[in-house]
């Protein structure tokens, strides 16, 4: 069996390349798949555990991983819509140039 | 070393250089891709770990629809003459160092939690299912069990939610409705 803690080393490891991303890069589409590899960190924890302890709590990780993807679909469904009307009212994806909501 | 953790050895590092390529990628079609790569290797991650509907469900969702989506946005838009480059500043050094800081916190917290596993007595712990179960662990028919009766009324809200995200993708992405 797989150590559960080495699927929790990776998963932090890749919450936190994914948080550089969000900290650090300018592009907002960057951006926004960085917070998609953040939920997935999220989900392979989720995995890990439901492995861990799937004699008493069975499959409750799996569908909380369940939970955690559609919401991303939703998320990223409206994100890619704002980034749309951002690019159409600033003519940039440069989130430093983007300080004040109205225009 | 069994040939399990020599998968997932090699499964994580190929995760880890995907998700390196999108953070530092400067073109969003680099980056766009290597996520893709990343979801992929993240599924056959989950697949060591017995969550076969959910690997499915990641191939499907993320690397099909989710990631389409991104790929059409990021064609839709011209990008290509606007490269947009790391440039240091004091906000990022402040932000790659809490980043630093919150790994660091996160990886003692797992090391923490791996020795405090080893001090619990064997009747709690319960890494060992037998065959069987594991046989049933991750598939489609054990987790829709699991959806349908105890989590039936968050399944259902899940459904709003997507109606509601349909509905404000389009009237925010409209130039005039």
């Amino acid at each position: 069996m797989i150590p559960t803690s080495a699927c929790l080393l990776l998963s932090a490891m890749l919450f936190c390349l994914g948080m550089l991303g969000v900290l650090l890069r300018k592009n907002a589409l960057v951006i926004f798949m960085s917070v998609e590899l953040m939920l997935n960190a999220a989900n392979l924890a989720f995995i890990g555990f439901a492995r861990q302890h799937g004699n008493t709590i069975g499959t409750s990780g799996h569908v909380s991983a369940f939970f955690v993807i559609a919401v991303a679909a939703a998320e990223a469904a409206v994100g890619l819509a704002i980034i749309i009307a951002l690019f159409r009212t600033r003519k940039t994806l440069d989130v430093d140039e983007v300080r004040v909501m109205k225009h | 070393m069994n040939v399990e953790i020599i998968l997932f050895f090699v499964f994580s590092v190929c995760t880890l250089v995907g998700a390196s390529l999108v953070v530092f990628a400067n073109n969003p079609l680099t980056s766009a891709m290597s996520l893709v790569a990343t979801f992929f290797f993240l599924a056959a991650i989950y697949v060591l770990l017995y969550a076969h509907a959910i690997a499915a469900l990641q191939v499907m969702v993320y690397a099909g629809a989710v990631m389409v989506l991104f790929l059409l946005v990021i064609m839709l838009l011209p990008l290509q003459n606007t490269p947009l480059p790391l440039r240091p500043s004091p906000a990022r050094w402040v932000g790659a160092l809490s980043t630093a800081s919150v790994l660091g916190a996160l990886i003692y917290a797992s090391l923490q939690w791996q020795k405090s596993l080893e001090t619990l007595t064997p009747t709690t712990q319960t890494t060992t299912m037998s065959q069987e179960t594991l046989m049933r662990f991750g598939n489609l028919e054990e987790i829709g069990l699991s959806i349908y009766t105890k989590w039936l009324f968050p399944f259902e809200a899940l459904s709003l939610l997507l109606l509601a995200a349909i509905l404000g993708a389009v009237v925010i992405a409209k130039a005039r409705i």
